[in-house]
């Protein structure tokens, strides 16, 4: 994923020097190569148990019409009826869908774009740097806490303190949370408002910019913003790019916060039913398991597909400082 | 050239002045929902109602008695067992992803980079992607509310299913220089000894970054907890808090902000601890909060 590829491209820095292997050493190596296997049993048997065995069930499943109470061996394979269900014959699935697009299309670049900007007023080294980094972060820490959500949906009730923030300027609020057209974008503020890890994230990687660039941008009469879009965003373009992917694949999966503000519904009216509460609903609310299945596995054919797409284009824009710019 | 630059050329210090009010400004706004939190758990019904200022006119810390023992059974054991629920998988991860960064990261063995990517893969996968075959797998095992309800949580932390965590340690070891695992040998060590006597004790960082991620994570969960756990005693506190929004009465405000700012206290106590370190951990690996 992103997680090797974007900053770790740049900054190799792992093994070191080649490996000293011994010849002659085949009965060494067949004791680690045994080792190995050892070494990694757990892993593979969560990997064949918990992971692989698991997505084969759970694709045999979204041809079926399973729900929890019968038994597996009198499953019914209905071929490709809850596809067609979900794109032809269900209009809150499209619904849903169109609910985490919108999410994420807003909130993912508000939240970068408000964590890089905090990110260059921090990027100074002063005493209490530290201090205002690690408040910054506090927010992404408690995250996708239940509590939190709890929090957020109060603090934008109808006599909320973001209301009575609100008459300070004689404006009068609104029900935030329970008015449809309001309640996604009450989501967005609190994913917004957690900007910090992606913040901590492009610091740094604005420490890895050398210092020169700039003193060379200068002397050659830039002015700040020519210098933030001349050498800052060219030489961040791995990091923005890390974080956008990361970001993207995170605000898809949103469900707390939607599953609070509702209590579980994806209400009101519909106007929170992100993709994931949708799914939970199908498969644990109306115990149409079968149906949640095909949902969960065009779920994950999408967010391959959009990390494909950003890797496709992120060669026309993300510029690393390792010599060649592809 | 000096006429295109002139703000370089003012002193620094208005400047920075400047910096400082915006971010002032910012961590006001950041900070304000957190501790309108706490001064919401302190305050009386009909202050939460009527007083929205961020501190209480009378202090009321009845709430966190009244919060504690909602719910027959009681905020102790929901928070009892969402200490054993998150300590029992800091345990599990830590042990599992070791051993498998280990094999993954330093040891020579036929397939491994095929294994490696396979690791990198589930990297991508969403959880919601297999939980519905999890939970039919755990329930037809008659681990779904059995008589102890955790398994299904706590299983897939045994075998190193976290893959974030397998990969934070792999990319550590490859920093653990070769030159020790090769003295190691030529004193005789055996692959196990390399692991307990050079790779275990140098992983401490590794370990502990893991530690704390995976306790606020497990902490903080929601969606696993939520599928798996049914029976109310065997609640852990994000389940539990859940029971304040369908109770719907207006009046559990108060025990409700109470119980919520009680949730977050563990993980803030960590943050203060390790505060250096959670940010260097997510600088170096791209951990989320």
């Amino acid at each position: 994923m992103a997680l090797t590829t974007a900053p770790g491209r740049t900054a190799r820095t792992g093994p070191t020097g080649p490996r000293r292997t011994r010849r002659g050493a085949g009965r060494a190596r067949l004791g680690e190569g045994l080792a190995g296997y050892v070494f990694l049993s757990p892993w593979l048997i969560g990997l064949m148990g918990v992971t692989a065995i698991p997505m084969l069930l759970s694709l045999w499943l979204s041809f079926t019409d399973y729900d929890i109470l019968t038994p597996l061996s009198e499953v019914r394979w209905v071929g490709l009826a809850n596809y067609e269900r979900m794109f032809t014959g269900d209009p809150s699935y499209w619904h849903a869908v169109r609910v985490t697009l919108t999410f994420a299309l807003v909130a993912v670049p508000l939240k970068l774009a408000a964590a890089l900007g905090v990110a260059l007023l921090l990027n100074r080294t002063w005493r209490g740097v530290g201090l205002f980094r690690g408040l910054f972060y506090l927010p992404s820490l408690l995250g996708g806490s239940v509590a939190l959500a709890i929090v957020w949906v109060n603090m934008f009730n109808r006599d909320g303190a973001f209301n009575s923030f609100l008459a300070l300027f004689g404006i009068e609020g609104l029900p935030w949370v329970s008015d449809p057209d309001w309640a996604l974008e009450t989501l967005m503020v609190l994913a917004i408002w957690q900007f910090g890890a992606p913040m901590v994230i492009f610091l740094a990687g604005l420490k890895q910019i050398p210092t020169e660039l700039y003193e060379a941008a200068a002397v050659d009469g830039a002015g700040a913003w020519r210098r933030f879009r001349a050498v800052t965003l060219p030489m961040l373009s791995p990091v923005i790019f890390f974080n956008l992917v990361l970001e993207t694949i995170h605000g898809f999966q949103g469900f707390t916060a939607a599953f609070v503000l509702s209590n579980g519904t994806g209400g009101p009216v519909d106007s929170t039913l992100m993709y994931t509460l949708k799914l939970y609903i199908s498969g644990f609310t109306d115990l149409e398991m079968g149906y949640a299945s095909a949902m969960a596995w065009v779920f994950l054919l999408a967010i391959a597909l959009i990390t494909a797409v950003f890797f496709g284009t992120g060669r026309f824009w993300v510029h690393y400082s390792d010599g060649d710019d592809r | 050239m000096t006429a295109l630059a002139p703000a370089r050329r003012r002193p620094g210090g208005s400047r920075q002045a400047v910096r400082l009010l915006v971010l002032v400004v910012i961590v006001a706004v950041v900070l304000y929902p957190l501790v309108w939190m706490v001064g919401t758990s302190v305050k009386s019904q009909a202050e939460i109602v009527n007083n929205i200022g961020l501190l209480p006119e009378r202090f009321t810390p009845g709430n966190y008695a009244d919060g504690w023992t909602n719910f027959d059974v009681g905020f102790g054991r929901f928070f009892l067992n969402s200490a054993m629920v998150s300590l029992l998988t800091v345990v599990g991860n830590a042990l599992s992803c070791l051993l498998a960064a280990y094999a993954l990261g330093r040891l020579r063995f036929r397939l491994r980079k095929v294994w490696f990517t396979v690791m990198i893969g589930t990297l991508l996968l969403p959880g919601h992607v297999l939980i519905v075959p999890q939970y039919i797998l755990f329930r037809s095992l008659g681990l779904v509310g059995g008589d102890w309800p955790y398994l299904p949580l706590l299983i897939p932390h045994f075998l190193a299913t976290e893959a974030f965590f397998v990969f934070l340690m792999v990319q550590f070891m490859r920093g653990i220089p070769r030159e020790l695992d090769e003295a190691a040998k030529i004193d005789g060590a055996s692959p196990y000894g390399v692991f307990r006597h050079v790779i275990l004790p140098l992983s401490r960082p590794a370990l502990v970054t893991t530690a704390i991620f995976s306790f606020i994570w497990t902490w903080n969960d929601f969606f696993r907890q939520l599928v798996f756990l049914s029976n109310l005693d065997g609640y852990t506190v994000p389940v539990a808090l859940t029971l304040f929004i369908d109770s719907t009465s207006q009046s559990a405000v108060g025990p409700m902000f109470a119980m919520s700012v009680l949730s977050l206290l563990p993980v803030f106590l960590f943050f203060l601890a390790f505060q250096r370190m959670l940010v260097e951990g997510i600088n170096t690996s791209g951990l989320k909060g």
